[in-house]
């Protein structure tokens, strides 16, 4: 049977179908969750997908953060299974504790689309072992409050800890020390704000390319899933 | 269910000293209507006119309800019944081209085009101009909101967006309240809602300084068997309204009447601009494609200019013919509404449908999965009649026909204006305009027009929209056309559809029937330039105002040029929109029709980018040059000058030109192909070096299509029309060009593409990074800036 995926629908969710589609790319099953599910439906993985849930209101995730089908995915978090938030699903973890920082506007206080350079700095998470150490990547931002801020000690914790997943190579919005996306201290939770979902084949991704440099957190997951 | 508003309208409604304090309702009825027939209305108020006025009365047999005139005056306005242009209009369908492609035509939400695979495409483009003006967020939020119901109405997943935009000048202070917001609220609204922005325009000119020009273009797709019309058939299927709430947002005229019965110190005149809320929207969109899927509704209209009043007369005029609602069911945000400013309102994110009545608890049902707010307002009736409560009083009872479609239809008088000769007259020849007269200021020329507002980079205000979502975009911004792939209606598919918008308002100035065919042409020709066929169009034409015979000239032209060039060219106008009334000042705008094809794609992966993205390849310019300077960025940003003719029209080598392009692109003859016009050849070879990181040595022909010679400044900035700039493999040349021979198109080798500077051999050489720094940073620095240091 192979791994299956589960990919969270919340009302305002927008980027749920090319998740399962990047499920589905690299031979997971993909599932849909809805935001009102009380179980998880027996997936071995869940990605929250970027997008508005709720339309931002109050702040980026801190609706969605309280649906019904979070609180089997905070208890199953804990106890190890692999979370993969993106962008809106990233606010979401920081919305629930899961993850440590928040998300601000971003500098020019403009919603930003653009294909930015990622520095992979972990890659010892089941979300990032298919990235070389230090690998480049190019992949998609698209958001209004990606900035990432947490106070110094935070910081200082994330970096000693080596929980520093991803910086930008070019910093696009004022995040904090280039951040990108970090994890939690076992691994399994992982947050990012650009989208390696969107960078999956060259007809669609990035351009120029490299149009597939997002595959990896994808066979990554599949293979950790697959060998578990 | 909800109950609707209490009594408190009596309370704040009642006034002593109106007609109605005889009977206990604060509203006016239909019989209140019967018994006092020469109460004063503020018809004139409401903009109607008195013989207007007077034929509702003569179609009542009495003087209308306040409800009723609020209905007759907002349907019966410019904006809803078409009044001026219709006569114009009609040419469209007359002269249109037959074609089997054609599902839906004009008259609908949005038109329908088959586009094979069992698939239909739907699209239309519409404008949002004087709102964003007024609250240029708003406005341009709320016009991506309505573009994107209309394609939903149809019964399709909407699956792209772009925006056609015109701003007062540049550094215009004006435009730097104008142009952010509107960026912000096309990007605040689009993006919130999941439908990924693949196109558009930005284009500064003084004459749209008091006027912007906000047209919102949306594309959407679904089974050609599911298509969804605006219609309630069968006597005692339910009405029900669903989505927001009923606010007192977007209430323009009502509020004369609102504020005739309230008191001095009463509540303030109600904002006429709507306020959206996208993620409504995006919640209602699913919402929606879940009823269509299973299959719940008869008939559905979204609810957009006119609000209640348009989609229930609308409905019933197209269906079994009556309606019977109960207008005091309609959920409302502010309960003080009264109901001539229910049935006006145009809160956004509202839709109406038609259900069987087996059908309806399956219908709330996914209502509810959606949390959207619905409720029946009423039933289809065969009574030929719409009728409206409100508490238990008839307030409307009227033809609805008499309100949707048998509005007035006004011959207005237009005339050749008297100084379109001197215009024309007043060429852009060497004599009347200094042209640069040796390489250095070639040189000069070439960077002062790719860094001029309307030819420099836009990435500042294009990166604000999100062109990936949904995983379908195969051509975004910096491409001839969008092109997203229809895998949303069928997985898997490599069937996809090409966009692009186009609309010279100065051509059209020089002349309103070649400018807008040129319109068309240009984007017929980005559409085949990616590879893909076109089929149909889609167009908002933008006009002063229509009281003036100039003006209505200016349209009346133009519509037959877009309509001849249409049936020409193959491709009929499946819908679109007139705004008129769009003035700087007392200062008509340039006529600026937009104009939108769709193309169709078999394979995207067969589609043909506009980058130089290979060393050594052959370049080759398609088409003819001629000394073509009217109208021309050249002469709008280095003279300021407007005179002359525009460039000529040949739809027959645009024609040809198209096959060319999209045969190249099915047999992979073509690495790139980027489409001529503003700024010329120049501006084309600037934007596919600097797209592909490749620079290029240019040959330029040394003789026009005549033979006569062609100076490097012709050659280089002219714009004529019906030409394209490709690259091919050096294996492909000899196929290519033999290709062109054949069909007789011009066909002439310009270069090669090469290293890291644009070089004009014997002129003069740019390198890259200059030439991409005078391309992409006079627009940041125009509207940019950051609040940190990122």
């Amino acid at each position: 049977m192979p791994a299956r995926i589960g990919v969270v629908t919340f009302p305002g969710t927008l980027d749920d179908q090319q998740a399962l589609r990047a499920a589905a790319a690299v031979g997971a099953e993909p599932v849909k969750l809805w935001h009102r599910d009380k179980n998880l439906h027996q997936v071995d993985a869940v990605v929250l997908p970027g997008g508005f849930s709720y339309g931002d209101y109050l702040r980026a995730g801190a609706i969605a953060r309280f649906s019904p089908v979070m609180d089997p995915i905070i208890d199953a978090a804990r106890d190890g299974l692999p979370v993969l938030g993106i962008c809106n699903g990233f606010q979401v973890l920081c919305e629930a504790h899961l993850l440590e920082g928040a998300m601000i506007r971003n500098g020019d206080l403009h919603f930003i689309n653009r294909d930015v350079k990622l520095r992979i700095e972990n890659n010892r998470t089941v979300w990032t072992s298919d990235y070389e150490a230090g690998a480049e990547a190019v992949i998609p931002i698209k958001n209004m409050d990606g900035r990432f801020v947490a106070d110094e000690r935070t910081l200082d914790a994330l970096e000693a800890e080596g929980r520093v997943l991803a910086r930008y190579t070019a910093n696009p919005n004022g995040a904090a020390r280039d951040i990108a996306g970090i994890s939690n201290a076992a691994g399994n939770v992982v947050g990012l704000m650009p989208h390696p979902e969107y960078a999956i084949d060259d007809l669609t991704g990035p351009y120029p390319g490299p149009g597939t440099d997002g595959l990896p957190f994808f066979t990554s997951i599949l293979k950790s899933l697959v060998s578990a | 269910m909800s109950t609707g508003t209490s009594s408190e309208h009596s309370e704040h409604v009642f006034d002593t000293t109106d007609v109605f304090q005889d009977t206990a309702a604060s509203f006016d009825t239909v019989a209140k209507a019967e018994a006092s027939p020469d109460v004063k209305q503020p018809f004139r108020e409401l903009g109607m006119t008195e013989d207007e006025y007077l034929r509702v009365r003569e179609i009542l047999g009495r003087r209308p309800s306040s409800s009723e005139l609020a209905m007759y005056s907002v349907m019966w306005s410019e904006h809803c019944s078409y009044k001026s242009s219709k006569v114009h209009l009609r040419q469209f369908g007359e002269k249109a081209p037959k074609t089997a492609a054609l599902l839906v035509g004009p008259g609908e939400n949005a038109g329908v085009v088959d586009v094979g695979e069992g698939l239909a495409v739907t699209f239309k483009v519409e404008s949002h101009n004087h709102p964003s003006y007024v609250e240029p967020y708003q406005g341009a939020a709320t016009g991506v909101g309505g573009i994107v119901r209309d394609i939903l109405t149809m019964g399709a997943r909407p699956i792209g967006v772009m925006d056609p935009l015109r701003f007062g000048p540049a550094d215009a202070p004006d435009t730097a309240r104008v142009l952010p917001g509107v960026v912000a609220g096309v990007g605040g609204y689009g993006n919130c809602l999941g439908v990924p922005n693949i196109g558009g325009e930005i284009v500064f000119d003084p004459c749209y300084l008091g006027n912007p020009l906000v047209n919102a273009l949306c594309v959407g797709v679904m089974r050609a068997d599911e298509i969804k019309l605006a219609k309630a058939p069968g006597p005692g299927n339910q009405v029900i309204l669903f989505g927001a709430r009923t606010g007192g947002d977007g209430i323009g005229g009502a509020s004369v009447l609102a504020s005739a019965t309230f008191d001095e110190d009463g509540p303030a005149k109600r904002p006429s601009v709507q306020v959206g809320d996208p993620f409504m929207e995006k919640v209602l969109i699913e919402c929606c494609l879940e009823i269509f899927a299973a299959d719940l509704v008869v008939g559905i209209q979204d609810l957009g200019a006119a609000g209640l009043t348009c989609s229930t007369t609308e409905l019933a005029a197209a269906g079994t013919g009556g309606m019977d609602v109960r207008l005091d069911l309609a959920p409302l945000r502010d309960s003080t509404l009264t109901p001539e400013e229910v049935l006006m309102s145009e809160s956004q994110e509202r839709m109406m449908a038609v259900v069987e009545p087996a059908k309806v608890e399956a219908f709330l049902a996914v209502c509810e999965k959606w949390d959207v707010t619905a409720t029946a307002l009423g039933e289809v009736t065969d009574s030929g009649r719409l009728r409206m409560w409100w508490h238990g009083e008839l307030i409307v009872d009227v033809p609805p026909r008499t309100l949707a479609h048998e509005g007035p239809v006004y011959n207005r008088p237009f005339a050749r204006p008297q100084w379109q000769d001197a215009l024309q007259a007043d060429a852009p020849t060497p004599e009347r305009l200094t042209r640069p007269a040796n390489a250095e200021q070639l040189r000069a020329t070439l960077l002062r027009l790719v860094g001029s507002p309307n030819l420099a980079d836009k990435s500042w205000a294009l990166e604000q929209y999100d062109h990936r979502v949904q995983g379908n975009t195969v051509l975004g911004h910096g491409e001839d056309s969008g092109l997203v792939r229809l895998d949303a209606a069928r997985p898997g598919t490599s069937l996809g559809v090409a966009l692009a918008t186009d609309g010279n308002g100065r051509f059209a100035k020089l002349d309103p029937y070649s400018g807008a065919q040129l319109a068309l042409a240009e984007a017929y020709r980005n559409v085949a330039a990616t590879g893909a066929k076109p089929l149909a169009v889609t167009d908002c034409l933008n006009f002063g105002s229509p009281e003036d015979p100039d003006v209505m000239w200016q349209f009346a032209e133009a519509c037959r040029g877009l309509a001849d060039a249409c049936l020409e060219l193959g491709t009929p106008v499946t819908g679109g929109n007139v705004s008129f009334y769009n003035q700087t000042g007392e200062t008509n705008i340039h006529p600026t029709p937009v104009v939108g094809v769709l193309g169709v794609i078999d394979d995207v992966d067969r589609r043909t980018r506009s980058a130089f993205e290979r060393e050594g390849e052959i370049l080759l310019l398609l088409g003819d040059t001629r000394d073509e300077f009217g109208g021309s960025e050249w002469a709008h940003e280095v003279h300021s000058h407007l005179g002359g003719l525009p460039p000529r029209v040949d739809l027959a080598r645009e024609k040809v030109l198209g096959e060319v392009l999209i045969a190249g692109s099915r047999d992979g003859m073509l690495s790139a192909a980027h489409d001529l016009s503003d700024g010329g050849l120049a501006q084309a070879v600037v934007e596919s070096c600097l797209r592909g990181g490749h620079g290029a040595r240019l040959v330029l022909p040394e003789t026009d299509a005549e033979g006569a010679p062609l100076d490097p400044f012709v050659a280089l900035f002219s714009e004529s029309a019906g030409r394209a700039v490709v690259a091919v493999p050096r294996s492909e040349e000899l196929r290519f060009t033999d290709m062109c021979v054949a069909r007789g198109l011009p066909v002439a080798r310009v270069g090669v593409v090469d290293g890291t500077a644009l070089e004009v051999q014997g002129q003069f050489t740019v390198p890259l990074d200059e030439l991409r720094a005078a391309h992409t940073a006079p627009f940041r620095k125009l509207f940019g800036h950051s609040v940190v240091d990122a």
